[in-house]
């Protein structure tokens, strides 16, 4: 029973030493703090105890005392909200090229997808030193998806993407907990994050794939018939996809969007929603006909062909050791 | 004013509210506020312990890391009505409805609350409610969590989540009824020269708290309506698969829950003060500025909610927003700690048990305030979120804080409800073996929360388990600390000593009239030319003799 039992968290991505110091710091100062009114309270407490002959001294207020104690605690409250939002910030903000997996998140599993064709559950293979985006969603109800190591924390939920990034720095396994109550199973909603050097990794990945995402999301786009609308010669009676991804969208009621992955997904799932400028409302929605893992395929389809250069062949733009170095650079 | 028969021998018992009337008729029709004060007390205490033996089994639970205890379906249904019943049917009620019904009209100068049958009706609703939920959980229970989120709520569970939706919803009129009444009453029923600056800190708090009552409990009302409604009716606004947005819940939701913690705390900050001021024989230092902090955190506490939703899926921005204002309501609550501290110095303390008891809910509200503002810090709670770091974090303030509070008002002011002291000794016992006992079961929860476990597990990996051992000890020493009060309340209006009308000498109109009580609080309306907290007076008058104890 006292074997295994560990002080503080491992610390395996490159934003848990950013939060760590954040909370070795808000410990020190809340231990300070803590001090501070025990030691008044137990101080005044005996010496001002009860004794026959000394009256209480009435004492009034003061107003620099009460204006010191709420303008010293606020500012420091100042620091700790700027801090915090700092680690925040950057651990919200993923690198552009980071490695993709599309998670699906369902009662009660973790279904996993590489951009390359993996697929796994309840287990996710990553490479160390490489930043990897989660783009998630769920087929039912609201989950989260938390490795303690990564100090990463995203809540999934159904119908729409969320996005979630880390950098893992030490090999190992790590917990994976779903941390958003989900119903009977959900303390049995764990998997596992397994962190590996680049070299195995590449090993890993090399066994078992069914091909690139944006692969079977090509086929998905012409079997569901896309294709006959969306034309990559400016003749399709849908906008062509080609170098979409990423681009402001000028829609019909005049607002501008950009095309991220949660407006692709709406534009299948409910076409009328954001129509794009200058195309009639004929697109049928695709609500119901098409699984998660399928718009996960179509959005990595349609993302692939908006940079033509890499698009060619995703699955050679993923290789690691080429974009470690970049990937390494690029944050912080 | 009563000086000369606190003092009297008495002969004949006197008559009073508890001896006016006798029989189940007189009571369940009573429109007296210390009466309906009394049927809330009993009803909330039964919750309590229904809260409290749920809890438990959650504790013995986790003992193992296997769930071997109970089925996971039961498992969950346990701490969702542990949440439900702590929640809706013990806390936010506690300190309104038991110690504000009794005192609010005493302590203001009045015959009773501004509308008597209304606040029966409160508390028949309460009961309606009560019942509703008890029934709710005999015949198959609820396994939502007490927040309810959709879709799960909506379309996953296949448990009775209409029904605790509608219990719940019932005894939310209880609590905006009793919010009416205090505010009219403060208003309205103030005894001639109870102005304003003269009004005990406790009614400033229980100003505050029923504000957040009447404008944030419709809210939660609406909230509950919107998900039976979508679970009954399909309407689409929570699920996404109909369209709705899960994420409007959450902030339904929040908008109220989140001033809800506040309907549990401030009563308790003001049970606290007045305690504070007695027992080391002060006015409160900064007077104006502890009764402003109150107002303040009912204001910032309605524009603070998505701090709960860090990592639910909100902007970035809405994030900043809201971390930046959870530390302007953090401000208020720590002003009010220095306040307390302050007027400690150069008093005249004694360490009865409703001190002991306050100066528990200073240490443990002191650590419950500091790690929330780890939880404000957006870095930090993207790893602390739905771990049990923030189970630590709420239980240190509501039970820490709320509960504490409550207990030491039950004493201080049990002579006056019972006209009857209970055994000090026992009771200075007790509040030593609730701090103890409360440390000893949510510290190792930071700790765990911080390591990452997750809240709402019932098997848990083994590494965890030492943790959760001790918190479990501890937690068997607190149900003792929360047993023995009720033992020794209990045995003491039989075999307690009676008790004069003010035992502590304290100020406070309350303490004026006989104890118990008459049916209509005073013999005469009470003219007020003195300051709130005028120990000072009341020493130089009775000669600083210390206080009778039990
Ligand atoms: C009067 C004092 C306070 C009370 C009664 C209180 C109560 C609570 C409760 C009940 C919860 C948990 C709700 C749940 O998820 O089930 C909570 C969470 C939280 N509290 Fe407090 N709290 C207090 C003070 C503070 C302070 C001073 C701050 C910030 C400076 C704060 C920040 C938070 C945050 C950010 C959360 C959400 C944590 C999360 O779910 O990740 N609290 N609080
Ligand atoms: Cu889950």
């Amino acid at each position: 029973m006292f074997d295994n039992f560990p002080f503080w968290p491992d610390r395996a991505s490159a934003a848990a030493g950013n939060v760590d110091a954040l909370f070795i710091f808000l410990l020190i100062l809340s231990g300070l703090m803590t001090l501070l009114i025990f030691a008044a309270v137990v101080y005044f407490a005996a010496r001002y105890r009860r004794r026959d002959g000394v009256p209480a001294e009435q004492i009034e207020g003061s107003i620099p005392l009460e204006l010191t104690w709420t303008i010293i605690p606020f500012a420091v409250f100042m620091v700790i909200f700027v801090w915090g939002a700092v680690v925040y910030f950057k651990s919200r903000t993923p690198a552009r090229d980071s490695a993709e997996v599309y998670v699906v998140a369902k009662q009660w599993m973790w279904k996993l997808q590489h951009a390359e064709g993996q697929r796994e559950i309840n287990e996710l293979h990553v490479p160390v030193g490489r930043d990897v985006k989660l783009i998630m969603t769920s087929q039912d109800v609201i989950h989260s998806f938390f490795v303690p190591a990564f100090r990463m924390k995203q809540d999934v939920l159904p119908g729409r993407y969320t996005v979630a990034w880390f950098r893992a720095t030490k090999p190992g396994t790590y917990h994976l907990f779903c941390t958003q109550y989900c119903g009977t199973q959900h303390s049995s909603m764990i998997g596992s994050i397994v962190v590996m050097e680049p070299a195995q990794y590449e090993a890993w990945m090399s066994g078992g794939s069914s091909g690139p995402l944006s692969a079977s999301g090509e086929k998905v786009f012409s079997e569901l018939g896309c294709v006959t609308c969306h034309r990559t010669d400016a003749q399709g009676r849908g906008p062509n996809l080609q170098g979409v991804f990423g681009k402001p969208v000028q829609l019909a009621d005049g607002r501008t969007v950009t095309a991220d992955e949660n407006y692709l997904r709406e534009c299948i799932l409910d076409p009328g929603a954001k129509r794009v400028k200058g195309f009639q409302p004929i697109m049928p929605t695709f609500q119901g006909l098409v699984s998660e893992e399928q718009v996960n395929a179509l959005v990595a389809y349609i993302k692939s062909i908006a940079q033509p250069a890499v698009g060619a062949n995703p699955s050679t733009a993923a290789v690691v050791p080429q974009n470690e170095n970049q990937a390494g650079s690029k944050v912080q | 004013m009563s000086m000369a028969t606190a003092t009297a021998v008495k002969p004949v018992e006197r008559e009073n509210y508890l001896n006016k009337e006798y029989g189940v008729g007189s009571w369940l029709l009573t429109t007296d506020h210390k009466r309906i004060a009394l049927l809330y007390l009993i009803s909330i205490t039964f919750f309590f312990f229904i809260g409290g033996f749920f809890a438990l089994l959650i504790r013995l639970e986790l003992l193992t890391p296997a769930g071997d205890l109970v089925q996971a379906d039961t498992y969950n249904k346990l701490f969702t009505q542990h949440g439900q019943i702590m929640v809706f049917f013990f806390l936010i009620p506690s300190i309104p409805a038991v110690l504000g019904n009794f005192l609010v009209p005493m302590m203001v100068g009045a015959k009773d609350l501004a509308f008597p049958r209304i606040n029966l009706l409160s508390w028949y609703l309460y009961i309606i409610g009560g019942a509703m939920m008890v029934h709710c959980m005999l015949t198959g229970g609820v396994d939502t969590g007490w927040t309810f989120y959709t879709p799960f709520s909506t379309a996953f569970s296949n448990t009775k989540v209409i029904e605790a939706g509608l219990a719940i919803f019932v005894a939310g009129f209880s609590s905006i009824l009793t919010g009416l009444n205090f505010v009219v009453t403060i208003h309205r029923m103030r005894a001639p020269g109870m102005t304003w600056s003269r009004l005990p800190l406790f009614i400033w708090a229980h100003y505050a708290t029923s504000i957040i009552q009447i404008l944030g409990t419709p809210i939660i009302a609406i909230t509950l309506v919107l998900v039976i409604a979508e679970r009954a009716l399909h309407l689409g606004i929570f699920d996404p698969k109909l369209g709705g947005d899960p994420l409007l819940f959450q902030h339904l939701f929040w908008f109220y829950s989140h001033p809800a913690v506040y309907i549990m705390i401030l009563p308790s900050m003001g049970v606290v003060t007045e305690i504070i001021a007695c027992f080391a024989r002060k006015r409160i230092f900064g007077y104006s500025f502890v009764a402003f902090s109150s107002i303040a955190i009912a204001v910032f506490g309605f524009l603070v909610w998505a701090h709960h939703m860090f990592v639910a899926g909100i902007s970035v921005y809405a994030a900043l927003v809201f971390s930046i204002l959870s530390y302007a309501v953090a401000v208020p609550s720590a002003v009010k700690v220095f306040n307390w501290t302050a007027t400690l110095y150069k008093g005249s303390i004694r360490y009865d048990a409703p001190m002991l008891y306050a100066f528990g809910f200073i240490g443990l509200f002191t650590m419950g305030g500091l790690t929330g503002l780890f939880l404000a810090a957006l870095g930090i709670d993207v790893h602390v979120h739905d771990t049990y770091f923030v189970i630590a974090h709420f239980h240190y303030i509501m039970v820490g804080g709320a509960v504490m509070g409550y207990l030491g008002g039950m004493h201080f002011w049990w002579p006056k409800i019972s006209g009857k002291l209970y055994p000090e000794g026992w009771a200075r016992l007790a509040a030593l073996i609730v701090f103890i006992g409360f440390n000893l079961t949510f510290f190792p929860q930071f700790i765990l929360g911080y390591l990452g476990m997750p809240r709402r597990y019932y098997q848990y990996p083994p590494e965890f388990q030492v943790l959760n051992v001790l918190s479990t000890a501890g937690a068997t020493v607190l149900a003792v600390g929360y047993l023995l009060p009720m033992c020794y309340f209990l045995w003491s209006m039989r075999y307690g000593k009676p008790a004069p009308d003010n035992p502590w000498n304290a100020a406070g109109l309350e303490w004026q009239t006989q104890s118990p009580p008459t049916t209509f609080n005073f013999e005469k309306e009470p003219v007020v030319t003195w300051e709130a907290y005028n120990y000072e007076e009341i020493d130089a008058r009775t000669g600083g003799e210390a206080p009778i104890v039990g």
